[in-house]
């Protein structure tokens, strides 16, 4: 015989304070998102039901396919540079004493600075005629403007973002190889493995869980990215730099355009949820896939 | 296999030496447990001898070479660490062809020495596995196994390598090394701060405190004759009673006291006689080598009694078996056979 367990529903009142919260925070702003995106608003008043048209129309925008195509290679060339990059840094890192302090503290400070702060950094320091970067190149005889030249905006706004985030994908590497126990080098220098074996079966599988996190990161963040090229380039020279976030700002703020710009943003939305599944579950694989190994 | 040498060895990390210096030799093919308290510079001195570390003084000979300039790999040694080190996005196998394929081996001898090895281990069946998800016991066994697989093994090193095996598989993973030991005729040494692990273990134990080896020896000779007082606590349970005594012929509470050393202690050192709980017996009568003391509890163990007494101010224990008659609360003798007790001079056994 079992004892009957009382049973309420009062637990639920606990639970309230988090649902209101989320409820205000993301549920409510979202739907209203949704709202928009289904609605021609012609004034703060006035608005008429139009359904999928938005959609359509966002879909079918050219502007906005370049300007994914733009974000897409921009996300890609970011993580093919910061991530190795960052594992390098790491591994190169003094591991204790005051350097390995001192070698931290700098790796941060890109970090610690404001966002349109860094753009505006690179603003002045990559200008030809009175920047450090810009002049410099300029002197060695390279025909570098970022303003004019799309090729070279590309760059500049690749480069920047390289010395923005690149260190936090060394911070965090670092703390993955801290955290390996000293036995598995020792065992490695036993068995006689080269630096390079030592990466691959050692470092790199003990790294796996915490790459994931970085380069999850680093495609959210790179995939949003908006105030340093706004500051930088302002999205030029003519649509060269203007990626996804800046392309719906424009829309949104610049013309007044609410509903495809809703519409926009949940589809941009859609993309990133879906970008981040897709290699979050790719990832979560590679490790699995030598399983089989090279037996006999 | 190889005889191992130390001469001369220390070791000091910054100002303070974890290792004391040290003249040492191993013989081939016999089994060591290096015994001692947690920091006392076991790990130090097993890692000095598979080259992890090089010592601050000293050398290293394996069969009169001088190797301590070499690398670990170049030692031909086999290191098996507390906690289970497995490459774990390899298979079994792979891990142990892993230190074979590093020296350029061809495939085909690769696999003939991996099964070999398995077979031994018995890991036969686990080879295509990966290693990353297998039982501590059996990664335990697949780090012995990189270092066996290759041939010529000098010596197989052993840090606490059943720390986090559970206790039912211990007894048999520690059969299974001893077996390992007589088929192979390997050289051993077996790190650990547990005295039934070592001294079920070795043929001979190397009995460590502070950076120092106090005494190399049979089990049976670290039990019945400690060569120093860290030994005499440390083996045995509870530890060898130490009282107090005074000069020439030593004297404890004015009754002199014969022992079996027959050597004269050193004049000023500070002098003990030393006896184990179980050769200390309690009588209701005076005589040679009988102490006055008071029992002041004895408890039932089921096989025997555990008897405290207080001799002067020093209390002692004794391990009475149930044969013999229960012991009264209260004043009483304290036996000390003369072969069974010893003379300590400044904590070292005086011969």
């Amino acid at each position: 015989m079992s004892v009957a367990k009382p049973v309420n529903q009062r637990a639920w009142w606990l639970v309230l304070p988090v649902l209101v919260s989320v409820a205000f925070s993301a549920l409510i702003p979202l739907m209203t998102v949704v709202n928009y995106s289904v609605q021609d608003i012609l004034s703060p008043s006035q608005s008429v039901f139009v359904g999928w048209e938005w959609y359509k129309e966002v879909l079918r925008d050219p502007e906005l396919h370049s300007a994914l195509v733009r974000q897409l290679i921009f996300s890609a060339a970011v993580l093919a540079i910061q991530i190795p990059l960052g594992i390098a840094l790491a591994l190169s890192m003094p591991r204790e004493g005051w350097r390995s302090s001192l070698v931290l503290v700098l790796l941060a400070m890109p970090l610690l600075v404001p966002w349109n702060v860094v753009g505006t950094i690179w603003q002045i320091f990559a200008r030809a005629d009175i920047g450090l970067l810009g002049y410099v190149l300029t002197q060695m005889g390279f025909d570098y403007n970022y303003a004019q030249d799309p090729w070279d905006a590309w760059i500049t706004v690749l480069v920047m973002d390289v010395w923005h985030w690149t260190p936090l994908v060394a911070l965090l590497a670092f703390a993955g190889l801290r955290a390996i126990p000293e036995a598995y080098y020792q065992a490695a220098r036993i068995d006689g493995a080269s630096r390079w074996a030592v990466f691959r079966h050692v470092q790199l599988p003990k790294l796996r869980s915490v790459l994931m996190i970085a380069v999850l990161l680093r495609l959210m963040d790179s995939f949003m990215i908006y105030t340093e090229p706004f500051v930088l380039t302002g999205g030029g020279p003519g649509t060269a730099t203007t990626f996804l976030s800046q392309y719906l700002t424009q829309k949104a703020v610049g013309q007044f355009d609410l509903g495809p710009a809703a519409a926009f943003s949940l589809v941009y939305f859609l993309i990133i949820l879906l970008l981040c599944f897709v290699l979050y579950n790719f990832m979560k694989n590679v490790g699995a896939d030598e399983q089989q190994g090279r037996s006999a | 296999m190889a005889r191992i040498e130390l001469i001369d060895v220390a070791h000091a990390y910054g100002q303070s030496w974890a290792l004391k210096q040290m003249t040492l030799s191993w013989s081939d093919g016999g089994a060591y447990a290096l015994l001692g308290p947690s920091g006392c510079g076991k790990t130090t001195l097993l890692n000095i001898i598979s080259g992890l570390i090089a010592p601050t003084q000293g050398k290293i000979l394996f069969d009169g070479r001088d190797v301590t300039a070499l690398e670990p790999q170049q030692r031909n040694i086999a290191q098996v660490f507390q906690f289970p080190v497995v490459y774990d996005t390899m298979s079994v196998y792979d891990n142990l062809a892993f230190p074979l394929r590093n020296r350029g081996w061809k495939e085909g001898e690769v696999r003939k020495r991996v099964h070999e090895i398995a077979e031994i281990l018995e890991l036969q069946s686990d080879l295509p596995r990966r290693a990353h998800g297998l039982a501590a016991d059996v990664k335990q066994k697949i780090s012995l196994g990189r270092g066996l697989v290759r041939p010529d093994v000098a010596a197989v090193l052993f840090d606490e390598p059943l720390t986090v095996i559970d206790p039912h598989v211990k007894w048999l993973l520690r059969r299974q090394l001893k077996q390992l030991h007589q088929q192979l005729n390997l050289s051993l040494i077996y790190v650990t701060h547990d005295q039934t692990e070592a001294l079920t273990f070795a043929d001979r134990v190397v009995v460590m405190t502070q950076g120092e080896v106090v005494q190399v020896g049979t089990p049976e000779a670290l039990f019945e004759s400690p060569a120093h007082r860290f030994v005499g606590h440390f083996i045995g349970s509870p530890g060898m009673n130490f009282i107090a005594c005074d000069g020439a012929p030593p004297r404890i509470e004015g009754v002199p006291i014969s022992t079996s050393s027959t050597q004269q202690p050193e004049p000023g050192a500070t002098l003990a006689i030393g006896i184990r709980p179980e050769y200390l017996q309690v009588h209701s009568l005076p005589g040679p080598n009988r102490v006055p003391a008071i029992v002041t509890s004895a408890q039932d163990q089921g096989t025997q009694w555990m008897v405290q007494l207080q001799i002067g101010k020093r209390t002692v224990w004794s391990k009475i078996r149930h044969t013999s008659e229960p012991v009264g609360i209260g004043p009483a003798f304290a036996y000390m056979p003369p072969d069974k007790c010893a003379l300590y001079a400044d904590d070292r056994r005086v011969a």
